[in-house]
């Protein structure tokens, strides 16, 4: 309970923040009564109409990628499991891009997310086939790379195909995810599919806490293992599907936040799923407040960020499970 | 009252019957002793029992609905797999996950079951343990004492003495005769054929996915079958202290 | 020997010399011009001889960044690259100083005369442009009449305002420009003040979309759509823009009436001085 409540509190007092952030230069004060009032000034507009949603986005988005980082890691037994590693997030990335290239966005917006989510569907689905249910960790990691460098060429090949020329340049928001100017269009877009993912992750908790003891075990415990693998993939396609279709691939939340918070939790799978939700919103907040505080003039990708926390740390876990290994 | 019946229970790999119409009935207060060479057939049997693999024939166990299975029947595999470092007590919880409603936090009876399961194996001292930090032997325990929480009526283990110390092979195959004693029932396959003479009130022998014998060890274990099925030689006493059993030679 | 030498042989020798030395002094008027580059395109298509010019850029057939597109039709398009322009033998070859440097001086080394033009960064560029288009085709007296048109029209565009309201101009992700370009000098000559100049921004650069709105300038010029999607356009169409209540979001930046330092930059500077004045009528 005291970590849901210190999680909890962590995530509204960066949410307040992120509000505060930003290349406008006034009072926190200020900011705060302009947001509330609501009153047409132009900051009034700033606070409403591109941090809040911004905000909103950043604690949404961080939530369900640091939930399905925290479930494929239960279902697969594996601390290296995490949707931006094993290509989840590039899978989506490529479905929203070609959501919008061929104008698909435009006439029917929920296009967008769809798109996104379907080929996550695939993604996770070729995954679990490569990986299998022993998902030995070479295995997985090898899997993950194949899936991420096709959906990255097949992505690349796609904006460079396009007839507009700034489509190429798009490449660096998708591969590197970022949450500037965003506005609510992304925010209902995005969030119908992330609370559809949450809630489906969510009800994976005593099956994933049961595959503790392996499937052999957790299946005469009473869980439909067929039942819960439809619900991870779903669940996770849907959650990293709207969350990259709206913010570019973000990864690494799956794996640092789920990391941090094991021992917190007492290595609990059922615990890990709510804890690294909170987690993972402080994480994305965070990161996003950086990205505006430390360079404001120029526009740092959120990714680049998360990849700087995260690389580092999935290189210690592989030299750990090395280890462990030998 | 029938715990478990299985009437022509087959399982196929392909052409060849891994286990071959094999038919028993298992009722209250049974402490049985699954025994046989290497690729009898044994976990393949005690796996499509409960359901865990397509089969041809009928088992009681594996009609029934997923939740009422975990009920009735208790499993631990060969597999003693561990995939989190969980502490000991929070791994033998895991036990009551049949009987808790969803999302439900433990409550009196299942700490109570937990307690009960953690005295039986005699792991006090190591409830605050990380489980995956334990002796092979260590976690075979913890894991049994799992299967013990869930206080189920059947309780089917998978060599859960292998890679035991002496003292704690008699202890484990005592609980499991208490249990016994106590109306439940359990299966337990086993290569120590001793301590199946000793402990187990009846043995079921397979050969090649055949049952071949089944019955109380003195019946099952004659040295015509000892020696056609396990190809050796053994010594076999009623002594005061119980049955004694130990194989002497390869006769093949 | 002169006694050997008839002299009708002597006149036809010198009359031989004499022309050849015409003709070297008019060879400065060249008769194959390829143009690779979209604003060379357009002046020469304005001041060039009929049959002067053999290829345009394929840029000047599109209507959309290209105001003279009918007239270009008329000619063959190549890609300016440096294989397809030396195949058609020209004898000039109009190119912009942001040409890719390599083809130019593949073009040089071939032996091929190119003439750089750098683009616009404000109104008073474009007699510039005229002119030194004028020089290298040969056609002085054209350009000269061109340019004394173009300052009549613009001073009759420029008539001080009462007011001059405050504009952005608004490219995708998130790029303004400020006065010392082209865009801005429109912008200014049509009676706007550019808030880049607030925002410290004296040519290109972002304005970040919170600063935009703090700004709060009562137009904003948005850049145009192009074909295709990208993701980057998104910025134009975000709600923050039009939650403003003092600012509206009017006027496109095409690019085939604002990037290239042609006469037709009035175009742009006409549409904007008729904002501004329907700017004025509304209030």
């Amino acid at each position: 309970m005291r970590l849901a409540l210190g999680l909890v509190l962590l995530v509204a007092v960066l949410f307040v923040l992120s509000l505060l952030s930003g290349q406008a230069p006034v009072g926190a004060g200020d900011s705060l009564k302009a947001l509330i009032a609501g009153d047409g000034t132009p900051l009034s507009v700033v606070m409403r109409e591109i941090r809040l949603p911004r905000a909103l986005l950043a604690a949404m988005i961080g939530a369900v990628l640091g939930q399905s980082g925290a479930a494929m890691q239960g279902y697969l037994r594996n601390p290296l499991a995490e949707p931006g590693l094993i290509g989840i997030s590039g899978a989506s990335a490529l479905g929203a891009v070609l959501a919008i290239q061929t104008g698909l966005s435009l006439m029917f917006p929920l296009a967008l997310p769809l798109a996104a989510l379907g080929m996550a569907v695939l993604a996770v689905l070729l995954i679990l086939a490569l990986a299998g249910p022993r998902g030995a960790s070479i295995t997985l990691i090898l899997a993950g790379i194949a899936i991420s460098a096709l959906a990255g060429a097949l992505t690349s090949l796609a904006l460079n195909l396009s007839p507009n020329p700034f489509a190429a340049a798009d490449i660096v928001f998708w591969m590197m995810g970022s949450l500037a100017d965003r506005s609510f269009t992304h925010v209902w877009l995005a969030a119908p599919f992330m609370a559809v993912g949450a809630l489906l992750l969510a009800s994976l908790g005593r099956g994933l806490d049961a595959l503790t003891l392996g499937e052999d075990a957790a299946e005469a415990l009473g869980i439909g293992l067929s039942g819960l693998r439809l619900r991870l993939i779903l669940g996770t396609a849907a959650c990293v599907g709207a969350a990259t279709a709206v913010a570019g691939a973000i990864g690494f939340v799956g794996l640092v936040v789920p990391h941090l918070l094991r021992p917190a939790v007492g290595a609990r799978p059922s615990a890990l799923l709510w804890a690294s939700a909170l987690g993972g919103a402080a994480m994305v907040l965070a990161a996003d407040i950086a990205v505006r505080e430390l360079l404001p003039a120029r526009d740092l990708k959120l990714g680049v960020l998360m990849a700087l926390v995260g690389a580092p740390l999935f290189l210690h876990l592989i030299y750990k499970t090395r280890k462990e290994m030998a | 009252m029938s715990l478990m019946t299985l009437r022509d229970l087959t399982v196929r790999r392909g052409e060849c019957p891994v286990v071959d119409h094999v038919s028993l009935s298992v009722s209250e207060g049974e402490c049985i002793g699954l025994i046989g060479p290497n690729g009898a057939g044994k976990t393949t049997l005690m796996r499509a029992a409960l359901g865990l693999l397509p089969a041809s024939g009928e088992s009681t166990l594996a009609a029934l609905p997923a939740p009422e299975r975990a009920r009735t029947a208790a499993w631990m595999p060969q597999a003693r797999e561990i995939a989190w470092p969980v502490t000991v007590e929070r791994l033998i919880a895991l036990g009551r996950i049949p009987h808790l409603p969803r999302g439900a936090r433990l409550r009196s009876q299942d700490r109570a079951a937990v307690e009960a399961a953690i005295a039986r194996m005699g792991l006090d001292s190591y409830r605050a343990r990380t489980a995956t930090q334990l002796s092979g032997g260590e976690q075979a325990r913890v894991l049994i004492a799992r299967a013990l929480a869930q206080e189920t009526p059947l309780l089917l283990a998978d060599e859960p003495i292998a890679g035991l110390d002496p003292a704690h092979q008699i202890a484990t195959m005592e609980v499991f005769a208490d249990l016994a004693r106590e109306g439940r029932s359990v299966i337990v396959s086993l290569h120590d054929l001793g301590a199946a003479a000793r402990h187990c009130t009846r043995l079921l022998m397979m050969e090649r996915g055949r049952l071949v014998a089944d019955g109380p060890p003195g019946a099952v274990l004659t040295p015509g079958n000892v020696d056609r099925v396990f190809g050796v030689s053994a010594y076999y006493e009623d002594t005061a202290q119980g049955p004694v059993f130990q194989p002497l030679q390869v006769t093949r | 020997m002169w006694g050997c030498v008839r002299p009708s042989r002597i006149i036809t020798l010198l009359a031989a010399l004499v022309l050849t030395g015409a003709a070297a002094v008019a060879e400065a008027a060249p008769k194959r011009v390829v143009s690779v580059n979209l604003c060379t395109d357009q002046l020469a298509l304005m001041l060039a001889a009929p049959g002067q010019i053999v290829s345009l850029s394929r840029l000047s057939h599109d209507p959309d960044s290209s105001s003279m597109a009918k007239a270009a039709r008329a000619f063959p398009t190549n890609g300016s690259g440096a294989e397809e322009v030396y195949l058609l033998k020209p004898d000039l070859v109009l190119a912009g100083t942001f040409t890719a440097a390599t083809t130019v001086q593949m073009l040089r080394d071939l032996g091929i005369r190119v003439e750089l033009f750098a683009p616009a960064r404000s109104l008073e560029d474009v007699p510039a442009r005229l002119a030194q288009m004028g020089a290298a085709l040969g056609r002085e007296a054209e350009a000269e009449a061109m340019i004394a048109t173009f300052r009549a029209d613009l001073a009759r565009l420029t008539t001080p305002p009462g007011r001059r309201p405050r504009a952005a101009l608004y490219y995708v992700n998130s790029y303004t420009v400020g006065d010392r370009t082209l865009a801005g000098d429109i912008l200014r000559v049509a009676g706007f003040d550019n808030i880049a100049a607030e925002a410290g921004l004296e040519r290109g650069g972002t304005l970040a979309l919170e600063q935009l709105v703090m700004l709060a300038p009562e137009v904003i010029v948005s850049g145009r759509d192009y074909p295709g999607q990208a993701r980057a356009e998104e910025v134009l169409s975000h709600p923050a823009l039009r939650a403003l209540p003092g600012t509206r979001v009017a006027g496109t930046l095409t690019d085939r009436d604002w990037i290239c330092g042609t006469p037709l930059v009035l175009t742009a500077v006409e549409k904007m001085r008729d904002l501004r004045l329907s700017l004025e009528a509304g209030e």
